[in-house]
């Protein structure tokens, strides 16, 4: 028999649940048309495309005009943010240090094209702070971007309560819940957001898909000209399948989500409480209890990540790392950095992210194996370090 | 898919990267060994910085001018304990005078190349090997 993959990197993404899968089949081969078109094969489109819009408008407390499909979570963000900013020709945004890069990127884009942008630090755990975002507030802000829940460290802003402030002094929101689609409350009235991302690829559903929610009355510069779709904000015909699979995900998440979190909470505080206390010098990364159920971030001192990650890899264990050596620029993670961990803490750090087929079996086979990989790399090792905060 | 390779052999770097990162050479095999190694190796040289992702230790043992064992330590990713372990198989039996003319290259053609991000950061050793040679000769002094 060959040995079971346990996969733990569900916020990078996460497979195609088979009931969504079933629901999409239809529409590559057989229901194929344009719903653009006038006849019953176009029409046959429209009215699945008309049907999961209303689906996905009930499940976020929206109307079906305010939705918006999109090629996924960067797509959005660039859309309401450069959407807003285009429209508005100047101003001022605010938003934190650990968002993701489709947000920071899009904002300093928009600083070199004259736009102000403010970055608001987090706590020590990654939380921003509803004053700060108060304080921040200028004449000329014209959009607020603040994370939902943060794909690093699993941290859980208070979105709804940033809402309510903002709301009241007339500025517009932006959340990023791409990390937040399956397992928080999307529902837009309560967040009192005007802007909302989500994206299929990290909820079950398809890759190449995402949403963006744009409340009635919010203005937007197109991203992509064309044919007119989806408002005039995003030409290019439909993508059907895509669609149909991002409702039906969406709408299974939801549906489950009260459950699943109980389920997935279990099971990560089973692996967290194991490993803190079979591994010496190793602490968990944002807070202890505004966090995602599946999210289990942790540093492992005297140790790189990637390395941690190559040996768990070969025992096909999936997960990544805040490490320097696995990014692109070969710099820590901005998120550890900005809860202010040095960064020889962050080389160490390595993020679990659990999911639908997570077994506790998979959680004991990892706590088994964990101890003797720290430490084979730990008498390799010839850093002993003391201090993780800066 | 026919074109995407089997498991097991999609992998970030070289298998000769691979087969020492999972089996490095010359290496402590418990911490009692490498207390007593720090007394008594002959020279210790050590480079780079935690706050950097890499820090290579090289402990050499010297007789006749020519080095007759060597132990690492590495804190870094595959490549960075990769690199160290194959300099600590091409310097033993080398003399003093070969082994301070070891270059970044000559690692690197062992390990079957690395990644072009890779090489700065990762390929060291030769400077902890240098490091540890001037120990030697400072103490001979």
């Amino acid at each position: 028999m060959t040995k079971k993959e346990i996969y733990l990197d569900h916020a990078s993404t996460t497979y195609l649940d088979e009931e969504v899968f079933k629901e999409m089949e239809p529409y590559f081969s057989k229901n194929y048309g344009n719903p653009g078109s006038l006849h019953y094969k176009g029409l046959e489109s429209k009215e699945a495309l008309d049907m999961s819009r209303e689906k996905v408008a009930k499940l976020v407390g929206s109307d079906v005009e305010e939705l918006v499909f999109t090629s996924g979570g960067t797509e959005s963000i660039n859309l309401a943010i450069k959407g807003v900013a285009l429209t508005k020709g100047k101003g001022h945004i605010i938003t934190t240090t650990v968002e993701h890069p489709a947000v920071l990127e899009t904002c300093r884009f928009l600083e070199k094209k004259g736009f102000k942008v403010t970055y608001l630090d987090v706590d020590k755990d990654g939380i921003v702070s509803v004053k700060e975002v108060e304080k921040a507030l200028r004449k000329d802000t014209i959009l607020v971007s603040i994370i939902y829940a943060n794909n690093e460290i699993g941290t859980i802003n208070p979105v709804a309560k940033i809402g309510r402030v903002l709301r009241k002094k007339g500025i517009l929101f932006h959340t990023d819940a791409c990390q937040a689609g399956g397992a928080l409350n999307i529902n837009v009235k309560d967040l009192d957001v005007d802007l909302m991302t989500l994206n299929g690829s990290k909820i079950y559903g398809p890759k190449g898909i995402g949403l963006l929610y744009v409340k009635k009355g919010v203005k937007l510069e197109p991203l992509i000209h064309g044919g007119g779709q989806e408002n005039g904000l995003i030409s290019g015909t439909e993508n059907i399948p895509g669609i149909i699979g991002f409702a039906k995900a969406l709408e299974l998440g939801q549906q489950k989500r009260e459950e699943e979190n109980g389920r997935l909470v279990e099971l990560r505080d089973r692996l967290v409480t194991g490993v803190l206390e079979k591994i010496s010098k190793t602490f968990l990364n944002g807070h202890p209890t505004e966090r995602l159920p599946n999210n289990a971030n942790i540093s492992f001192l005297d140790v790189e990540g990637e390395s941690i990650l190559l040996h768990l890899n070969e025992k096909e264990i999936y997960v990544s790392t805040g490490s320097a050596c696995s990014s692109k620029e070969l710099e820590i993670s901005h998120v550890l950095n900005a809860i202010g961990l040095k960064a020889d803490a962050a080389h160490g750090s390595i993020r679990f992210s659990l999911g639908k087929r997570t077994t506790k079996g998979d959680i004991d086979y990892v706590l088994k194996v964990l101890p003797g990989i720290i430490e084979s790399l730990r008498r390799l090792s010839p850093v002993h370090l003391e201090e993780v905060r800066k | 898919m026919s074109d995407v390779k089997e498991k097991g052999k999609c992998w970030l770097y070289s298998d000769e990267v691979k087969k020492h990162f999972f089996d490095p050479r010359n290496i402590f095999k418990t911490d009692e060994e490498a207390e007593e190694y720090e007394k008594s190796a002959d020279g210790i040289g050590e480079v780079g910085s935690p706050a950097c992702g890499d820090v290579m230790r090289f402990y050499i043992k010297v007789k006749d001018g020519k080095i007759t064992e060597c132990r690492f330590k590495t804190f870094g990713c595959a490549s960075a304990i990769a690199s160290t372990s194959v300099l600590s198989e091409m310097v033993i039996g080398m003399k003093l005078e070969d082994a301070k003319k070891i270059k970044p290259q000559d690692i690197l053609k062992k390990l079957g190349g690395l990644p072009p991000r890779k090489v700065h950061c990762s390929v060291l050793g030769d400077k902890a090997l240098r490091a540890a040679i001037a120990d030697y000769e400072g103490k001979q002094k």
